[in-house]
């Protein structure tokens, strides 16, 4: 059972913070999956129609929203296996929000090295 | 359901285990479709984040990273089963897995009958367009269309 020192309150603190994140990181990603089978489609039209729409994305603006997704990814990932961990290991529930903070801290390590190597290559060409 | 309201005092112990019981109330048309939706997110999750992280690695940490995504880049990956067969795979079990969380969020927010049937009507045929377009577009794809392609097998 909950202490009361962990708290007992779910609601506005990390279960529902990550709960949200979720959702919203998961509708992120599916909204991208269409536009990303979609323009990666043009590869069948022909290799200029899909080297121009590839040119067009290579600016800062859309580099930064890159940076954004693979973000979305990661955090999607590390949290869907949090909640594996809720869901089939005994002692997950119990341990749901120190759980939280180790997605947090895998985010950090995943996302730290990508988001230096890509933001050098978008904003220095 | 039934006109009749009133206990039946005969019923007796069995009645509620009984099938074909009115007392009986779980559903019997569903069968356990939440169930196994609920296994495929865990299960697919985990098969998702090897796929994805090993996509995202290879086009956008090796090589040029982002800058190097070009018509050549993809005819080089999809000139290889390997790669096809990554891509499709990714390719379903991606739309299924969002499929099935999309559907999710429209059954938990909306609140009419007929917004909740258009709305997955357009996720039905969203998921549908984009798994019949991907994987024709991976199996179908000619990595020779490019006339200055220097890959092997455009080699004649």
């Amino acid at each position: 059972m909950a202490q009361a020192a962990n708290g007992t309150l779910y609601r506005g603190r990390e279960g529902m913070w990550s709960w949200v994140a979720h959702r919203i990181s998961g509708v992120l990603l599916f909204l991208f999956l269409f536009a990303h089978v979609l323009d990666t489609a043009l590869v069948r039209v022909s290799p200029d129609a899909y080297n121009e729409v590839m040119e067009a994305y290579k600016n800062p603006i859309v580099g930064l929203g890159e940076a954004g997704l693979v973000a979305a990814v990661i955090f999607h990932a590390l949290n869907g296996l949090r909640i594996i961990a809720v869901d089939f290991w005994a002692k997950g529930p119990k341990y749901q929000r120190q759980l939280f903070w180790a997605v947090v801290i895998g985010f950090v390590v995943l996302f730290a090295p990508f988001a230096i190597r890509h933001l050098t290559i978008v904003f220095t060409r | 359901m039934s006109a009749t309201t009133e206990t039946n005092y005969h019923a007796g112990p069995d009645a509620v285990s009984k099938k074909k019981s009115r007392y009986r109330r779980v559903s019997k048309g569903r069968g356990n479709f939440e169930l196994w939706s609920w296994v495929f997110m865990r299960a697919s999750g985990v098969l998702l984040l090897v796929l994805v992280f090993g996509h995202l690695f290879v086009n956008l940490m090796l090589g040029e990273g982002i800058h190097g995504i070009d018509f050549a880049f993809v005819a080089g990956k999809w000139s290889s089963p390997f790669w096809q067969t990554w891509d499709m795979l990714m390719l379903w079990l991606a739309e299924l897995h969002g499929f099935n969380g999309v559907r999710t969020i429209i059954n938990d927010y909306t609140e009419k009958d007929r917004t909740r049937w258009i709305l997955k009507g357009l996720l039905v045929a969203s998921a549908l367009l984009v798994m019949v377009l991907g994987t024709l577009v991976i199996f179908t794809f000619d990595p020779c269309l490019d006339p200055s392609s220097t890959l092997s097998v455009c080699a004649r």
